[in-house]
């Protein structure tokens, strides 16, 4: 049955259903709905877990760490400088190879200090060895908790899993959210079995220290490991479907990609504005489709290859910038593309810094400018002039 | 059960016996049964922890691992422990 | 536990500490001390590189790093999983150097500590960074040389005074804080015993002479050790929630000088007018600790002298 709740609550409601005997966490705008309704929740006597409240998030992801690899199941969530400050832990996390589910509420980056949204933050942490997957709207933040624990625990997989979800946009959006039973969540995420865990009883060294002739096969190993990932992330996102009827697909989703001569390429809450005015401009006639990237780590290259063959144009919309080059998700398509045949001529935009807000008019000026053939990176919605101290530039 | 988890990224108990780090030694303790006492001293200051003391055999080191610091000699009461340089071979 | 768990080697043979370090010493006291039912989270450093290059290990207990500031977090987060697994019995400790304790995991310690885990943290203070080539650090005493704080023609060294760890850690008010040094191996041993005995946050910093470091030879890190304690430059006690209740008898006050000379760390104090001045407050230094922690002993009785 749908109840109205606040995308946090969805969200925290997700994770108590999925029992976890721990979480830690330091508060950070915009995360913080989210593990205060877990508080709120343990408090209650509505989940029984401890909530540890740690001193920064440093020690958020630490503590996490710990307890992971002390074999019980634990979450914890951040955003924004609060995922900057547990990089440390979280590329730690990511090679020790511990199942641990993590929320990212997407917040820009300082300077300057600024709550809004925008992707820059998990952007930020994309090489550390985490699965990286992008919710669309709340329903589905909510559903990707239940698939994260189940995709981070499978022994196939072992590795931790960063669902990300914007800021503001879908953290503080009430909507109507489909939460499932205990049991059908119990059926579909079944307890957690750790491959190894810190017991006085098989006493193990973990965390070694590997020197040059062992660095490489460990670290081509998290790299093998994400890539043999893929097809279970279709598989859990596939069994959920099955079981619950609804979700999107693992890696990414088209819409209206069928005869299209223009996608537009996006990640995460921005894609509900971009489905609607390519919806308007398909009833004007012009064929423009959509592709919805759901997971960026590890990065569908062939699943890409294969769902834009033979597209003319492609447009990547997207809310982080890699300063100095351009935007990330764009190099990284054009990247996958590269000496393919009949490759799409692909343009860059970036838009939604900081919290700005993402219209319909910056969706069709974007869709009038890749028709038009533009090159390289746009920023839109950008003042034209940026004033400069002592008036030079 | 086989996993992805590399056998590397985990270490096990007595593992670190494969280094044998008695090649290190410049001076060997060598210690005079006569004056030793059995008194355990020297078992306490051990940082490699491979001397063994009984009343029958007294004074036992490893000589695979001592690194031939010297501490069983200098804390050792009645000053049995003597170090004596390695023969070069 | 298992029988199988009670014969195990709990400290192996074959790590790589330097010849006669006091800090490998003072693991294996505490591991023995400690037994086999406990479960480790190592800070980086010296510790924890000369015991676990890959694929070795000296651990025979379960044992976990992963970074050099977090070693009080993930000691924590275990605290937790294990009595979340109804584990009551086993015991966590938590083990950092001096640097990664008092200055960069500062505030993993501190909130470990605030929010009462069942940890026992011990300090191995070896007074400066050994692990990447002896740097100053928050612990570092006065006119120690170290690599970052280097004695020259405009300095003695280490400017500032010791960081007063114990007291800012009783300061939390946990239920035990004590000092230890390895040249007293039993005290060590007893205390750390003691820790374990108490539920709640426990905090112990060891002074672990390091040859290399301190630049004194292989087999003099019990006399320094010994040394530091009978100067009073490095008190021994216990704080037990909040009172300090027990005190390493000094019998006979030995002059600072005695330890500060077969020390190259202080070569320094030794070669100038200046230096002689800095021995001078070195030596109040000490004395300050020892009518602070009223650590001489009683001429007659003695009594309570361990």
């Amino acid at each position: 049955m749908k109840k109205v709740m606040e995308g946090s609550l969805g969200v925290a409601n997700a994770v108590r259903l999925c029992k976890p005997q721990m979480i830690a966490a330091y508060p950070i705008t915009p995360q913080t709905h989210i593990v205060e309704g877990l508080a709120k929740m343990v408090a209650d006597g509505n989940l029984d877990c401890h909530y540890v409240n740690v001193e920064s998030e440093h020690s958020a992801a630490s503590v996490t760490l710990g307890a992971a690899a002390a074999g019980v199941r634990v979450f914890t969530a951040s955003s924004s400088q609060g995922i900057m400050l547990m990089a440390e832990v979280i590329f730690n996390i990511g090679s020790i190879r511990l199942p641990i589910v993590m929320v990212c509420v997407n917040r820009a980056l300082s300077f300057p200090i600024n709550i809004w949204n925008d992707q820059q933050d998990s952007f930020a942490v994309r090489d550390a060895g985490w699965i990286q997957l992008y919710a669309e709207d709340n329903q589905e933040a909510t559903d990707m908790i239940f698939q994260a624990y189940r995709l981070a625990e499978d022994h196939r997989v072992s590795m931790p899993v960063m669902v990300c979800l914007d800021g503001f946009i879908l953290s503080h959006a009430f909507e109507p959210l489909d939460l499932p039973e205990q049991a059908q969540v119990e059926e579909y995420l079944p307890p957690y079995k750790p491959i190894v865990k810190l017991d006085p009883e098989n006493p193990l060294t973990m965390g070694v220290m590997g020197g040059p002739e062992v660095y490489m096969e460990m670290r081509k190993s998290v790299q093998d490991a994400m890539i043999d990932a893929m097809p279970v992330i279709e598989e859990v996102a596939d069994e959920f479907k099955k079981m619950f009827g609804r979700g999107s697909a693992g890696l990414m989703e088209e819409y209206r990609m069928d005869d299209a001569e223009l996608v537009i390429l996006s990640m995460g809450s921005v894609l509900g504005t971009v489905k609607e005015v390519v919806d308007e401009r398909r009833e004007k006639g012009e064929k423009i489709g959509v592709l919805k990237l759901r997971c960026y780590r590890p990065f569908p290259v062939e699943q890409l290859r294969s769902a834009l063959a033979g597209i003319p144009k492609v447009a990547v919309l997207e809310k982080d910038i890699s300063l100095g080059y351009e935007g990330a998700l764009f190099t990284d398509l054009k990247a996958a593309l590269y000496n393919t045949e009949n490759a799409p001529k692909i343009s860059g935009f970036i838009a939604g810094l900081g919290g700005r807000d993402i219209t319909r008019k910056t969706i069709n000026d974007l869709i009038d400018m890749a028709k038009s053939g533009a090159e390289g990176t746009t920023f839109l919605d950008t003042a034209k002039e940026i004033a400069y101290l002592g008036g030079v530039q | 059960m086989s996993t992805n988890i590399p056998a590397l990224q985990i270490a096990r108990p007595g593992s670190s016996r494969m280094n044998k780090t008695g090649s290190w030694r410049t001076y060997r303790p060598v210690c005079d049964l006569e004056t030793c006492t059995a008194c355990t001293t020297c078992v306490s200051f051990c940082p490699e922890g491979v001397i063994k003391v009984n009343k029958e055999d007294k004074y036992q080191v490893d000589l695979d691992y001592c690194k031939g610091c010297g501490l069983c000699a200098e804390v050792c009461p009645v000053s049995a422990i003597t170090m004596e340089r390695e023969e070069q071979e | 536990m298992t029988q199988a768990t009670e014969k195990r080697e709990l400290f192996s043979p074959g790590h790589t500490a330097c010849s006669g370090c006091g800090q490998s010493l003072a693991a294996r006291l505490v591991l023995e001390a400690a037994g086999p039912d406990i479960v480790i989270a190592n800070n980086t450093g010296c510790l924890e590189v000369f015991t676990t290059r890959a694929p070795m290990s000296s651990w025979g207990v379960p044992w976990i790093h992963s970074l050099f500031e977090n070693s009080a977090a993930l000691a924590s987060g275990i605290d937790v999983a294990l009595r979340a697994q109804g584990n009551d019995h086993t015991k966590v400790l938590a083990f950092g150097g001096d640097g990664g304790t008092a200055d960069i995991s500062f505030g993993a310690l501190s909130g470990m500590l605030e929010r009462g885990h069942d940890v026992l943290y011990v300090c191995f203070d070896n007074e400066a960074y050994m692990n990447t080539g002896i740097q100053r650090s928050g612990l570092t005493p006065f006119c120690g040389s170290t690599t970052t704080s280097p004695a020259g023609k405009k300095s003695m060294g280490k400017h500032e005074y010791k960081k007063d760890m114990p007291a800012i850690v009783a300061a939390h008010h946990i239920p035990y804080v004590a000092t230890a040094c390895v040249s007293y191996p039993r005290d060590l041993q007893r205390k750390v015993k003691k820790a374990l005995s108490i539920c709640g946050p426990k905090y112990l910093q060891v002074l672990v002479p390091c040859p290399l470091g301190w630049y004194h030879k292989p087999e003099e890190t019990y006399k320094v050790g010994k040394l530091a304690v009978e100067t009073g430059i490095y008190p021994l006690f216990e704080i037990e929630n909040g009172e300090v209740t027990r005190v390493q008898k000094i019998k006979e006050k030995v002059p600072v000088e005695e330890y500060l000379k077969i020390q190259r760390r202080f070569k320094q104090l030794f070669a100038s007018e200046e230096g002689k001045e800095d021995i001078k407050k070195i030596q109040e230094y000490a004395d300050r600790n020892i009518e602070h922690y009223g650590l001489m002993a009683d001429p007659v009785g003695a009594a309570k002298n361990e």
